[in-house]
């Protein structure tokens, strides 16, 4: 009781009780919303996945069984076997380090530089603005899935040039999100008061600007992330992503393609697991929105 | 399929002008600059893509075992012994003069290839983008005029499940059940295979070619093939129209002048129709047309399952044989269309909405 008090302190003593008390707050009300739990609880449970994949997995992703190849699901095979006798569910397993991995590197990578570029742009106006949103609008007005095909040709298939190509496509997005922030508090008092202590341009981006855009692309980036497993899937089901033997999921449903009219577990079962990841991500992001961002609330 | 709107609900307020039709050429103008600006950016992505970001474009035009008189030839044959601006003026000029050219894989100008393969994927999307708004727009309506009932969770659900499920996914399951097991459903391609090219292409697309030649069997042919692929794509922009339809529903209908109709006894079903639909179509025809942009993108991935002989699957086939004028080309393409069907929906609204005028 006395944490809780200490969190929900109304004169915080110190940075960090302020910054504890307010994640407190978000996180007490998310857990309000059933959805939102729903949807933290699948990330959670992906994580895990991941990090456990050895021992959640009864048995290896590549190791071949062709005894066994393109068994239906049993007890011995939750989900059937594959084309080579590997177990799907094990492959399912190991897939979700491959799905994490590609949405942590395109939100890394994406974000900051969205948030870097849409930043300068609010913050010094004029001919700079002008210039970085022409460039931003340009990408935006693009087919995202085209380009980044595009690029992947270009760069040469692979698991790395599909993270790069996804994250050169879904960073204009938050640019934008960051100059519309940047511009309502460019103007405010403290950041005249910074100014006037002598602080260099960069120092009030990087210090005072920047942490004030957070709260909306933590946002916009949790809702973004289905549509980049999405693509990610895509690519890897055109034969552009991951390459085989990795158990990328739609690399798996690509396998599957052949098999579809008489053994449709190959192609159906990694799919399921897209599908629960996308809406774990969708249910989060409504939930931080409303959470976050009471304004858009319903929308 | 992600098919996030970037349109903006309240429009840019205009000053207003001494004179209208001063204002509407200015606005044509600054519509075309911006179009042809954009455009301009997206050859500028694909100059990029193709001459700058490969290690050494001729190599893949002429292979590794070429001699070095035949390298440097088509180093010079293609330009690149000059500077990247030149080289990326001659490119301009080249697409302006619909030079696209010549596609590695089929051995023809990559212009040609399109025009042959386009008609099939706008056939496709057209079906697809007139099931979901016959669906979406009705389904968005009584959603928001029944709050919390039953339909109103449906399309929750189908809402939800358009943003997150893989389209070539829905489409290999949907193969795997109406065409595998329930036999309701043609199969891949966009026709029987013994009906193959007995109609002479006029408009390229077959339901209206067959219906011009009166072959009512291959009109019927041609429609159980494309059923089920444009069903699927129609599933994704119905997701879409279905939840904006609602939310901008949800907005009229809280507004006073509904309640003043409910208060003067107008029927429920006059109220929902007229008074709270009417002021939503213009935004709809804005998300109709982002949508239909979008379904254009999204049959990339439908045409690779169907086998469907249109633009995506010219452009994956062509992705996997490292064919970078086929890649660049139908990148172009989609692009352009995607850009002007973005940029139109974007005039309409500001032409059809009062206020923005």
């Amino acid at each position: 009781m006395a944490t809780r008090d200490w969190l929900l302190d109304d004169s915080p003593s110190s940075r960090w009780q302020a910054n504890a008390g307010r994640a407190y707050r978000v996180f007490t009300a998310l857990l309000r919303n059933p959805l939102s739990v729903v949807g933290g609880v699948i990330i959670i449970v992906l994580i895990l996945t991941a990090i456990l994949a050895p021992w959640l997995a009864p048995y290896s992703a590549t190791g071949q069984d062709l005894a066994n190849r393109l068994a239906p699901p049993s007890s011995l095979h939750w989900m059937g076997t594959d084309e080579l006798g590997r177990d799907i569910f094990s492959r399912v397993i190991w897939g979700s380090q491959i799905t994490l991995t590609i949405v942590l590197l395109v939100a890394l990578i994406s974000a900051p530089l969205g948030l870097l570029v849409g930043a300068v742009s609010g913050y010094f106006g004029g001919w700079t603005d002008r210039l970085l949103m022409g460039f931003t609008d340009i990408f935006l007005s693009m087919p995202k899935l085209i380009l980044a095909l595009a690029f992947v040709a270009a760069l040469g298939p692979g698991i790395n040039n599909a993270i790069i190509a996804i994250a050169i496509t879904s960073w204009p997005a938050y640019a934008r999100i960051a100059r519309a922030e940047t511009l309502t508090i460019r103007n405010a008092e403290f950041i005249a008061a910074v100014r006037l202590q002598g602080a260099s341009p960069l120092r009030v981006i990087v210090q005072h600007v920047l942490p004030l855009c957070t709260s909306s692309m933590i946002i916009r980036v949790t809702l973004d992330m289905a549509g980049v497993i999405l693509t990610a899937a895509g690519l890897g089901f055109i034969g552009l992503g991951a390459q085989p033997p990795l158990p990328e999921w739609g690399a798996m449903i690509s396998r599957g393609r052949t098999f579809i009219l008489d053994q449709w577990w190959v192609a159906t079962m990694p799919g399921f697991a897209i599908i629960i990841v996308s809406l774990g991500f969708c249910f989060l992001g409504d939930g931080l929105r409303d959470v976050l961002d009471p304004k858009s609330e319903g929308k | 399929m992600s098919l996030e709107p970037q349109i903006a609900m309240s429009p840019t307020p205009v000053a207003p002008s001494r004179r209208k039709w001063g204002r509407g050429l200015s606005a044509t103008v600054g519509f075309v600059a911006t179009v042809f600006l954009t455009f301009l950016g997206l050859l500028a992505i694909t100059f990029f893509i193709g001459r700058v970001i490969p290690i050494d474009p001729v190599l893949a035009v002429v292979g590794d075992r070429a001699s070095n008189e035949v390298y440097e030839a088509a180093r010079v044959a293609m330009g690149l012994d000059q500077p990247l601006p030149v080289q990326f003026f001659h490119y301009v000029v080249n697409v302006f003069s619909g030079d696209l050219g010549q596609s590695v894989s089929t051995g023809r100008p990559v212009v040609e290839d399109l025009s042959r393969f386009f008609p099939a994927t706008l056939e496709m999307a057209t079906i697809g983008i007139i099931i979901g708004v016959a669906l979406g727009v009705p389904l968005g309506v009584i959603a928001a005029s029944r709050q919390g009932s039953v339909i109103d969770q449906i399309i929750r659900v189908v809402g939800l499940l358009g943003y997150s499920m893989p389209a070539f996914w829905l489409g290999l399951v949907g193969l795997a059940l109406f065409y595998a097991r329930l036999r309701w459903v043609g199969g891949p391609g966009r026709l029987d295979i013994f009906y193959d090219g007995l109609v002479e292409p006029v408009t390229g697309l077959l339901l209206v070619d067959s219906l011009i030649k009166g072959e009512f069997e291959i009109f019927w042919n041609a429609v159980h093939h494309l059923i089920l692929p444009a069903s699927v794509l129609g599933f994704f922009s119905l997701a879409y129209i279905a939840r904006m339809t609602r939310s901008f529903m949800l907005d009229q209908l809280s507004q006073e002048f509904v309640t003043t109709a409910r208060v003067k006894g107008v029927p429920e079903r006059v109220v929902i129709w007229r008074h709270a639909f009417n002021p939503i179509r213009v935004p709809l025809i804005t998300v109709i047309g982002l949508s239909y942009a979008g379904l254009l993108e999204g049959s990339v991935m439908i045409e690779t399952v169907f086998s469907w002989p249109g633009i995506g699957n010219y452009l994956t086939t062509a992705l996997l044989n490292a064919d970078m004028n086929a890649v660049l080309g139908s990148t172009l393409v989609i692009g352009a269309v995607f850009i002007f069907i973005n940029k139109i929906s974007d005039v309409l609204y500001r032409v059809l909405d009062p206020r923005a005028r």
